[in-house]
C-alpha cells in the first residue's frame, strides 16, 4: 500500500495525562485525510509529533514506507512536511515574499538577499494554484484569508509534499472557507497529500477522502468519508449522541445591568480606533453574544469593560454606576465575573497550584483570609468542591500545578472559579474553547441557568453554532464597530457570515 | 495527595538534593585547582578547608556564623525579589547605603542610649536600603525600566554618594576611611560570646535568621505574599485578578532593599572595628548574595543554609593560609566552589529528567 505518511501506535504522555494513547494514522498519497476529534482529543499533540516539536514515547513514523526520526521542525522540513498553524507564523511588517523565503533565503555577495529567483517561483506557484497573492504586499495590510494563502505558499515554496492544515477554517468567513476548499482540492490534484485537522463535520464532508477519528487521546476509527454519514462520524467523535441545541425558555428581561455609551478605544500611536463609538445594553436575564471574526475588536471590547484597558472616550455603566475608570478589584467586588479569552495570559497563574488559582480573585475576602494569612484549609475544601462539581481533571487534584494540566481542564477550572464567584454580570469569552463536547453541553446549561437566575451574560464567541444556540441577542462586530443587532431566531448562519465579513450592515 | 509521591519526587527533596550535588561538583573542582596550584599540599589543604568551620572548635563555628550574616541578608534580598519576578542586582548599593546609615547613626546619634542604639541603626539602615531600592522599583513599575540596568546604575551612584557622605561626616583622616563603630555601641552578643568564645559572633545572627523566617512566612502564608508571587509569575493574570501589580513590584523590591540594608548594618555593627573604605569598589557581600540565592533556590530558609555553607568554606579557606598556599589561590578555590554551587538549578533539571526516564521504565524518549 502506498502511504505518504504512517504514524504507527504513537503514544505520548505528559505529567498526569496521556495525550496520545496508541494512535495510528495512515495517509495515502494524493488524498485529503481529515483528522477529526474534539478539542483536547490529542490532535495537536499528534501533529506536533509529526512536525518534530515533541518526541513520541512509543511508536514509529514512516514516510513513504521508510522509518524516520523527526527530531525538530527542520527534520520535518527535510522530509517535506509543512504545516499551516492555526495561528499564523508570519512577520507582520515583512512583505509576503520576505515571509515566504524566511529561513530558506538564498544570499549573494556579502549576504545580499537574492529576491528575483524567489519572486519568480512564488509568482509561478501563486498562478498555478490560483492563490492570487501579491508578493510585494505587507502582511499587516492583507486579509486573514490572504495571510493563510501566504502560509500555503510557504509550504509550496519549500516543495513540501505533505501539508498539514491545523483548523484552517477557524479564522475564516464562510465565503473564504469555500475558497480554501477549492485550493485544497487543487493541491491534491497536483499530487500533494493533505492532513486536515478539524472538528467541523461539514468541512470534512465537503473535501476529505478519508477520516481518522480520535477521542480522548485514543484511536477510534478510520472511515471513508463518502460512505459515512455525518451523524456516524459525530457519534464516533464524541462517543455518544450529541444534542447540539440548547434547551432554554424565552428570556425574562430585567433591568439594564451593563451599558456602554459611545465607547471608543484608540491606543496611543495606533492609526485607527480599535473600538469605534460602541453603544449597547445588556439586561438582566439575557445572554448577549458578540459575534465576529477573531480580531475585529472583541478582545478590546472585553478589556475595556473588565478594566484591563481604559476607553479613550465614552462611558461604561454597571447597574447605573459609572465604572469607566474604576479599578479592576472594585469592578470585581461590584459583581463582575470574567472568563478571559487567553487562559494562559490572564486566566491562570500557571506556576501556582490549581487550588491557589481557584482563589485568585477571592484570596483577600474573609472566606479565605484571616489577619492577612491565607486559610489554606478553606482554600482546599473549596477547591475540592469545585473540582467535583465541574469535573476538573488533573494529576494530583488541587495540588497539581496549573501548567501541567491539559488546556480543557485549565479552562474548566477558570469556568468553575468565575461561575461560583458571586456576580451579576458574567463576561464569557470563548468559554467552551478547548473543552470536550460533554463539557460544552454542561457549560451551556450553566450559562442558561445563570441567566435564569436573573443575571446578565455577555458572551463572546467565534463558534457560530454557539452563537446561534446560546444567545438571546447577537451583536456582530466588524472592524471595531457593531454592524448588526440580530435575534438568533430571525437570522441564519449565512446572513451572519455576511455581517461578519463586513459586506452587510444592519 | 502528598502521600502518593515518592520521596524523590517531592520538589523540596529535589531542591536540597541538587544543591548538595552542586556543592559536591564545586568541591571536586576546587580540589583539581588545588592539585594544579600546589600538588604536594593539595590534600592537606583540602582537608583543612573541609573541616574549616570546626578547626578551632566553637571559636571557628562562631566565626562561620559571623561571616554568614551579611551574605545571608544579601542572599535573602535577591531571593525575595526573585520570587516576585525581579532580579535585584542593586544589592551592593543597597548594602552600602545601609552600612553608611548604620555607622552614621551609631557615631552621630549620641543621644540614643547604647542599649537601643543598635536597633535604631539596623532599622535605619534597612529603611535606607529600602529607599535606595525604591528607585529601580518605581522606574520598573511606572516606566518599565529593567531593574537590572537601573539597579547597576544605582550601585555606582550609591557607592559614590556613600564615599562623599563618609568624607563629609564621619571621615577619619589619619586612616583615610570612616571611623569604626566602637564595641560599646555594637550589637550585643547576649551570651553568644560565651558559647562561641573568641569569635566575633553577635546577636545579629539571630536577627538575620529571624528575618529569613519572617520572609518565608510572608511569601508562603500571607495574602501579601500570594500577591507578590502572583505578580512575579504572571503580571497580566495578577492585573486581571484585580491586584495592583505596580504596588507589588515596588513593595517587593523595597523589601529586598530593606534586607540588604540590614545586612550592611549588622556587618558594620559587630564591634570588630570594621570601617567603610573610600575606595571606589562595590562590596563583595553584595554580589555574593547571588550564589546564595541560587544555591538556596530563592527560598528564604534555603538562604540560611546556603549562607552558612559559603561562610564555612570561606573560614576554612582562611585557615588554609597556615600552609604555603597563596591567598589568591585560596580565593580562586573558594570562588570556584561558590560558582559551581550555583549550578544547583541545572542539577535539579538533571534530576527531573532522570526521574522522568526512570518512571517510563527505561523507554528512550
Amino acid at each position: 500500500m502506498d502511504y505518504a505518511i504512517e504514524m504507527l501506535n504513537i503514544t505520548k504522555e505528559f505529567p498526569g495525562i496521556k495525550a496520545n494513547d496508541d494512535i495510528t494514522l495512515q495517509v495515502k498519497k494524493g488524498e485529503i485525510h481529515a483528522l477529526l476529534g474534539e478539542n483536547g482529543a490529542g490532535k495537536s499533540t499528534l501533529m506536533s509529533i509529526l512536525f518534530g516539536l515533541y518526541q513520541p514515547d512509543i511508536g514509529v513514523i514512516k514516510i513513504n514506507g521508510e522509518e524516520v526520526k523527526i527530531k525538530d521542525p527542520n527534520d520535518a522540513n527535510k522530509y517535506r512536511i509543512g504545516m499551516v498553524h492555526q495561528h499564523f507564523k508570519l512577520v507582520d511588517n515583512f512583505t509576503v515574499l520576505e515571509n515566504i523565503i524566511l529561513g530558506v533565503e538564498e544570499t549573494g555577495f556579502a549576504g545580499k538577499l537574492k529576491h528575483r529567483a524567489a519572486k519568480k517561483k512564488v509568482m509561478e506557484l501563486s498562478k498555478r494554484y490560483h492563490l492570487n497573492v501579491d508578493p510585494g504586499a505587507k502582511i499587516q495590510n492583507i486579509t486573514v484569508g490572504m495571510q493563510q494563502r501566504v502560509e500555503i505558499l510557504k509550504m509550496l515554496f519549500r516543495d513540501n509534499e505533505i501539508l498539514i492544515f491545523d483548523e484552517p477554517t477557524a479564522v475564516l468567513t464562510p465565503q473564504e472557507i469555500d475558497e480554501l476548499m477549492k485550493i485544497m482540492k487543487e493541491l491534491i490534484a497536483e499530487g500533494k497529500s493533505i492532513i486536515f485537522i478539524t472538528h467541523k463535520l461539514n468541512e470534512i464532508k465537503a473535501v476529505a477522502d478519508r477520516c481518522t477519528i480520535i477521542r480522548k487521546g485514543r484511536y477510534v476509527d478510520t472511515v471513508d468519508v463518502a460512505t459515512t454519514s455525518k451523524e456516524e462520524m459525530s457519534e464516533k467523535m464524541v462517543g455518544h449522541q450529541v444534542n447540539f441545541s440548547v434547551d432554554k425558555d424565552e428570556p425574562n428581561l430585567g433591568s439594564v445591568e451593563l451599558r456602554l455609551e459611545h465607547v471608543t478605544y484608540k491606543p496611543r500611536g495606533a492609526n485607527k480606533a480599535l473600538l469605534n463609538d460602541i453603544t449597547f445594553d445588556v439586561h438582566r436575564g439575557e445572554i448577549v453574544c458578540i459575534a465576529g471574526i477573531d480580531g475585529n475588536g472583541q478582545s478590546e471590547l472585553v478589556y475595556n469593560i473588565s478594566g484591563l484597558q481604559t476607553p479613550t472616550s465614552g462611558s461604561i455603566f454597571l447597574r447605573n454606576q459609572d465604572i469607566t475608570k474604576m479599578a479592576i478589584r472594585k469592578r470585581n467586588d461590584l459583581g463582575m465575573a470574567h472568563i478571559p479569552e487567553d487562559r494562559h495570559k490572564h486566566g491562570l497563574v500557571l506556576d501556582y497550584s490549581l487550588a491557589m488559582n481557584m482563589i485568585l480573585k477571592d484570596y483577600y475576602k474573609p472566606t479565605f483570609q484571616n489577619n492577612g494569612f491565607i486559610q489554606f484549609d478553606k482554600m482546599n475544601e473549596y477547591t475540592d468542591r469545585l473540582i467535583a462539581a465541574y469535573d476538573v481533571r488533573s494529576g494530583e487534584g488541587g495540588a497539581s500545578i496549573a501548567r501541567g494540566m491539559s488546556g480543557g481542564n485549565q479552562q474548566k477550572a477558570i469556568i468553575a472559579r468565575e461561575m461560583e464567584e458571586e456576580s451579576n454580570l458574567l463576561i464569557a469569552v470563548q468559554p467552551t474553547r478547548g473543552v470536550d463536547v460533554g463539557a460544552i453541553e454542561f457549560i451551556h446549561k450553566e450559562l442558561v441557568k445563570y441567566r435564569d437566575e436573573g443575571k446578565a451574560i455577555l458572551l463572546v464567541s467565534m463558534e457560530l453554532d454557539e452563537v446561534m444556540n446560546v444567545s438571546d441577542r447577537i451583536l456582530v462586530m466588524y472592524e471595531g464597530e457593531i454592524v448588526g443587532d440580530l435575534k438568533p431566531k430571525e437570522t441564519n448562519i449565512q446572513e451572519l457570515g455576511l455581517y461578519m465579513a463586513g459586506s452587510k450592515r444592519g | 495527595m502528598e502521600k502518593k509521591k515518592g520521596f524523590f519526587d517531592k520538589d523540596s527533596t529535589k531542591s536540597v538534593l541538587s544543591s548538595l550535588v552542586a556543592i559536591l561538583f564545586g568541591l571536586l573542582f576546587g580540589l583539581i585547582i588545588m592539585f594544579i596550584a600546589s600538588p604536594t599540599q593539595a590534600l592537606t589543604g583540602f582537608g583543612i578547608m573541609l573541616t574549616g568551620g570546626f578547626q578551632k572548635g566553637t571559636t571557628s563555628i562562631g566565626q562561620v556564623l559571623y561571616q554568614a550574616i551579611p551574605i545571608m541578608m544579601t542572599g535573602l534580598s535577591i531571593a525575595f525579589a526573585y520570587k516576585c519576578g525581579e532580579f535585584n542586582i542593586g544589592v551592593p548599593g543597597q548594602y552600602l547605603v545601609g552600612s553608611f546609615t548604620a555607622v552614621f547613626i551609631a557615631l552621630k546619634a549620641t543621644f540614643i542610649p547604647n542599649s537601643l542604639l543598635w536597633i535604631v541603626c539596623i532599622l535605619g539602615a534597612g529603611l535606607a536600603g529600602a529607599i535606595w531600592a525604591l528607585i529601580p522599583g518605581i522606574l520598573k513599575a511606572y516606566r518599565n525600566v529593567n531593574v537590572v540596568i537601573s539597579g547597576i546604575m544605582c550601585n555606582y551612584i550609591g557607592m559614590l554618594l556613600v564615599i562623599q557622605g563618609v568624607k563629609a561626616s564621619i571621615y577619619n583622616p589619619s586612616s583615610a576611611q570612616s571611623y569604626p563603630v566602637s564595641a560599646t555601641k555594637a550589637i550585643p552578643s547576649f551570651g553568644l560570646d560565651k558559647i562561641f568564645p573568641k569569635s566575633n559572633i553577635n546577636f545579629g545572627i539571630v536577627v538575620a535568621v529571624g528575618l529569613c523566617i519572617i520572609a518565608w512566612v510572608i511569601m508562603n502564608k500571607t495574602t501579601f505574599g500570594y500577591e507578590l508571587k502572583a505578580c512575579g509569575f504572571n503580571k497580566e493574570a495578577a492585573r486581571y485578578a484585580g491586584m495592583n501589580e505596580k504596588k507589588c513590584i515596588i513593595a517587593a523590591v523595597a523589601i529586598a532593599g530593606f534586607f540588604a540594608g540590614v545586612g550592611g548594618a549588622i556587618a558594620y555593627l559587630s564591634g570588630t572595628g570594621k570601617t567603610i573604605p573610600i575606595t571606589e569598589a562595590l562590596p563583595d557581600e553584595g554580589f555574593n548574595g547571588i550564589p546564595i540565592a541560587l544555591l538556596g533556590f530563592s527560598n528564604p530558609i534555603g538562604c540560611i543554609f546556603a549562607a552558612l555553607f559559603i561562610a564555612y568554606i570561606k573560614v576554612g579557606g582562611n585557615y588554609m593560609q597556615s600552609l604555603d598556599i597563596a591567598i589568591e589561590v585560596i580565593d580562586i578555590i573558594v570562588a570556584s566552589i561558590i560558582y559551581f554551587s550555583s549550578f544547583s538549578l541545572f542539577v535539579k533539571l538533571m534530576i527531573n529528567n532522570w526521574r522522568a526516564k526512570k518512571k517510563k521504565g527505561g523507554n528512550t524518549a
